[in-house]
């Protein structure tokens, strides 16, 4: 079996992880840097379409103290106020070195463009290009990551299981996808950055990396999670008529710039009777205009595909073209003549709030384990700010790594090779092929999940429904040995789908229980049986395993998680 | 999304690995005016055999550039390839060593974990 061994293991390589290996490296320590897909083409980052919000007031005077109210305001009381504070304090310094670093900022009279987004109350929000600003991000991070000494990146290594000896992170056990293979990873200290769990969810903007695996990995760690049920789900994603090639959020950066009418089935505009006010000028935070749709679907107004129309076609052509040439003719060639017709939005699994718990040193409560990115819950409370996923990425990243190399420079216990042995086990059973031949394989059982999850545990929220859904995702978890894989070593997909199902039950548990226990409806979390959002709930819940039992407590919003200790 | 199940694409992929002679299967697939090839090869992973080996992480974003094959002989992102009723043929890239089904070895040499790896200490300091 093939064993690395480091000072830092970096498990996920999108933006959290190669910042996290980049800042390691640069604080002395070796690094091991994996991901699942290839180094830094997997993950959200690539993905994300424009905005990267942070106050450093070259469009107009801001301060990341505004920054930072606006964050709070959006999360509904429930933010950890000490991450969001790092978030707000720490992204101009990222945005700046990404920018030496060779990032191409969108620029304008010699300084940093930055374009206003929904709920920031100041022009603070930079890009590269619109649709082209994660690209273009995960690129010079790449090829950072490429030029920095005493960084081993692999590729393809989806990771099944953080090792830990006495309460002690010190590595991490990988399936190698290439061949079939177990591999060992040695470490001083872990940073998890492999993503959020959007992909949970049949309507999603998600990566094939965003299964929920870092909260699970985390969780039978022994690591906390906290704000498990506050998924957010991005109102304007893709619907119809399908659209290749694009991503499936790419409106966004459309309304920013050109308004937009969102309209119901009936053609009129509906956001204002929710309390947001839209009219063409994309006002209306996330949460309320997913609400607003999926209402307007509920009382049967809804578009043919069940969300609503986006129309462009009063700006004109010559507008258009001015403002997304390019995009225009790849629009055209899917068959979408903005000009003629509106399309189909409503909205998909976009971002997780919650997460892993961490200290501001992006520590768990394990020694030695630290996360990253969006698998770090609590910065954005009960909804996040367009804009801050990218930020949080960089700044989390950049700490975590950077904590890391420090945990690692004092030592870490010597490997043990019995630390595998649970994976071992694990893959041993699947190859014997106990699945009889007529039973499902994992991507039939994930798809059945997805589809349960998006109608169960989706944007609105009952007490019944989410009882529904507890149940079979614990039933899927009992059938788990049962399922049929395939014998190929070679890129056995199967294998890789096997475990990925396994964390993203797991995963989906935490959601469904947290979702479950939250009588109330706030941000992102909406219950149809709790409309009312209750002062008295302005309370995180945190999850722990208890003997292989998902435990859940209450604690208040804080800006110190050690407050909270002992 | 609404499913029309009267009409079908068919893909003719090619299975196996260098080892083994030649072989190509016939998958039928619902099939809607504007998909992707892609979106075919996730479909049959879901509902017909889970086995089939296919490179991609995006999924739709033609963000990753990780989902290349040959498409009727054409090297294409998969994700941007329109499905067409058919039949498609889809094998994987040509000028790469061959892994298995549609998955050719693209990943950098450097970003590769060595099968005889040994345990050794990296370049740190511990």
């Amino acid at each position: 079996m093939p064993h690395l061994e480091s000072d830092v293991l970096v498990v996920g390589a999108g933006g959290a992880g190669m910042y996290a290996a980049i800042a390691a490296a640069r604080a002395g320590a070796s690094v091991v840097l994996l991901d699942k897909s290839l180094v830094g083409r997997g993950g959200a980052t690539v993905m994300a379409q424009m905005t990267v919000a942070a106050a450093l007031g070259h469009q107009e005077p801001d301060d990341w103290t505004l920054h930072l109210a606006d964050t709070l305001k959006a999360g509904r009381g429930l933010c950890n106020e000490e991450l969001a504070e790092l978030l707000c304090r720490g992204g101009p310094e990222r945005i700046l070195e990404m920018d030496a670093w060779g990032t191409r900022w969108a620029r304008e009279g010699g300084h940093i463009k930055q374009e206003t987004a929904p709920g920031h109350s100041r022009k603070r929000c930079c890009y590269v290009d619109f649709l082209a600003t994660g690209p273009a991000v995960a690129g010079t991070l790449r090829r950072k990551v490429g030029e920095t000494s005493g960084i081993r990146r692999i590729s393809n290594v989806a990771v099944v299981q953080i090792a830990v000896k006495g309460g002690r992170a010190l590595g991490a056990v990988g399936l190698s996808v290439r061949d079939g293979r177990l591999a060992t990873f040695h470490a001083g200290a872990v940073v998890l950055a492999a993503g959020g769990l959007t992909r949970l969810y049949a309507r999603n903007s998600a990566s094939a990396n965003m299964g929920g695996e870092a909260c699970a990995l985390a969780l039978e760690a022994g690591a906390e999670l906290v704000d498990m049920e506050f998924v957010q789900f991005f109102p304007i994603g893709h619907l119809a008529p399908r659209l290749v090639g694009m991503d499936p959020i790419m409106w966004d950066p459309f309304r920013y710039k050109l308004g937009g009418r969102l309209l119901n089935g009936r053609l009129e505009e509906f956001v204002d009777r929710y309390g947001g006010t839209d009219f063409g000028r994309y006002t209306a935070t996330r949460d309320l205009a997913s609400y607003a749709i999926l209402k307007e679907v509920e009382a049967g107004r809804g578009s043919p595909h069940g969300g609503a129309y986006l129309d462009f076609r009063h700006i004109g052509e010559a507008r258009l073209r001015e403002a997304f040439g390019p995009v225009i003719d790849r629009l055209l060639a899917n068959g979408i003549d903005l000009t003629k017709t509106p399309v189909e939005v409503g909205p998909i699994a976009h971002y997780h709030m919650g997460g892993i718990r961490v200290d501001g040193k992006m520590e768990t409560r394990i020694e030695g384990l630290y996360a990253a990115g969006e698998a770090v819950g609590g910065a954005n409370g009960a909804n996040r700010l367009s804009g801050n996923a990218i930020t949080e990425a960089l700044v989390f990243g950049e700490r975590a790594g950077r904590s890391a190399a420090a945990r690692a420079r004092s030592g870490a216990p010597p490997w043990e090779a019995s630390l595998a042995e649970p994976s071992i086990e694990r893959l041993d059973a699947l190859k014997k092929g106990k699945g009889s031949p007529g039973a499902a394989w994992p991507a039939m059982v994930q798809s059945e999940l997805q589809r349960l999850m998006w109608e169960n545990a989706g944007p609105f929220r009952t007490g019944g429904k989410l009882a529904a859904a507890l149940e079979r995702i614990r039933e899927m978890r009992d059938e788990l040995p049962d399922l049929r894989v395939g014998a190929a070593g070679a890129y056995n997909l199967d294998i890789q789908d096997w475990f990925e199902l396994r964390a993203m039950l797991l995963s989906a548990e935490c959601v469904v229980q947290s979702a479950l226990a939250r009588r109330e409806s706030r941000g992102a979390h909406q219950r149809e049986d709790f409309a009312e959002t209750r002062p008295e709930l302005e309370r995180n819940q945190v999850l722990e395993l208890r003997d292989g039992r998902l435990c859940s407590r209450w604690i208040t919003p804080m800006g110190r998680v050690e407050a909270d200790r002992g | 999304m609404a499913e029309r199940n009267d009409r079908r694409a068919v893909l003719l992929i090619r299975r196996g690995t260098a080892a083994e002679a030649a072989r190509y299967e016939r998958f039928e697939v619902p099939y809607e005016d504007g998909m992707s090839v892609l979106d075919a090869l996730r479909w049959i992973r879901i509902h017909r055999d889970g086995t089939l080996a296919v490179r991609y992480s995006c999924i739709n974003a033609n963000a990753c550039k990780t989902c290349m094959a040959l498409v009727n002989g054409e090297v294409e992102y998969t994700c941007t390839a329109k499905l067409t009723p058919g039949p498609i043929t889809v094998e994987p890239l040509p000028k790469r060593p061959w892994i298995r089904d549609l998955v050719a070895d693209t990943v950098p040499d450097d970003e590769k974990l060595d099968e005889e790896e040994e345990p050794r200490k990296r370049n740190g300091a511990r």
